[in-house]
């Protein structure tokens, strides 16, 4: 079997005091889309454990994560090896309804940012206001960061979910690196 | 930079967004039958006004929909936006 190389295998994680910046690499992901108001949403939801988050930049957490993507569009992550797994599951809830269920767990990988000085880090690249009262754990986003296209999760402790393309993932760490340099 | 409001994300960066000109141009009923001069101007022509202008947007890097607002062109304030689907019929 193929040994599989995460995008990021290169790149030692970075731990000092205030900052913490780590890859968590082959994150099951499955795009899901379905009508916010149908009854496969709810049998999505309770496929999940958790109902698809319907307030805008929310995410929740079930058996896996679910995050908002767009007003009919949602991003289920979980544990690495589970898509094909929770891909039948999703499609068993969602019957014969009109609903997507997408494996993209290759195109993003995970990078995790923590530690006290994790916002002020994200900050020098990215124009949302990441204020704890703002953007506290239960936000999500699709935005820029560094002009990188990410998904920003926002967890509990002042840590961030940064996920992204994969082919993206050296340069971001790169910048990454660099934005922190005064925090190292 | 412009701060536009997305109607599902909020007011997010000008540079997260694609322009898509101006909103409620109707796809010709029966396309087939336009002169050429007519089809040129479904194609292309557009209106300019100086003030409230309706427009469509895209927020491409952010939840990737469509949507609709009103832009002052004189002073690039926006008011009405709208998550309602374009009616080209
Ligand atoms: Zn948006």
């Amino acid at each position: 079997m193929a040994e599989r190389v995460s995008p990021l295998a290169g790149f030692e994680p970075v731990s000092a005091e205030g900052l913490r910046i780590a890859e968590v690499p082959f994150l099951t992901q499955v795009n899901l889309r379905a009508d916010p108001e149908s009854p496969a949403a709810a049998a999505l939801g309770d496929a999940l454990g958790v109902p698809l988050p319907a307030e805008p930049g929310t995410w929740a957490r079930g058996d896996a994560d679910v995050l908002w993507l767009g007003p009919d569009e949602w991003l289920v992550v979980g544990p690495p090896g589970g898509a094909a797994e929770l891909e039948s599951r999703l499609r068993k809830a969602a019957g014969e309804a009109r609903v997507g269920v997408t494996d993209v767990s290759a195109q993003r990988t995970t990078v995790l940012v923590g530690g006290s000085r994790s916002r002020d880090l994200l900050a020098h690249g990215c124009a949302l206001d990441l204020h704890p009262r703002m953007f506290g754990p239960g936000r999500c986003a699709q935005t820029s960061l560094a002009r990188a296209q990410v998904v920003l999760a926002a967890r509990e402790g002042g840590e961030f979910a940064v996920l992204v393309r994969s082919s993206f993932a050296a340069y971001l760490w790169a910048w990454l690196l660099d934005a922190a340099a005064e925090y190292l | 930079m412009l701060l536009i409001p997305c109607p599902w994300c909020g007011p997010r960066d000008e540079a997260e967004f694609h322009y898509g000109g101006q909103a409620h141009v109707a796809y010709p009923d029966d396309p087939a039958a336009l002169s050429d001069e007519e089809w040129a101007r479904y194609l292309f022509f557009r209106d300019n006004p100086k003030g409230r202008f309706a427009e469509r947007w895209s927020h491409a890097a952010g939840c990737r929909r469509w949507f609709t607002l009103t832009r002052d062109t004189s002073t690039n304030t926006f008011t009405n936006t709208s998550a309602a689907p374009e009616v080209t019929a």
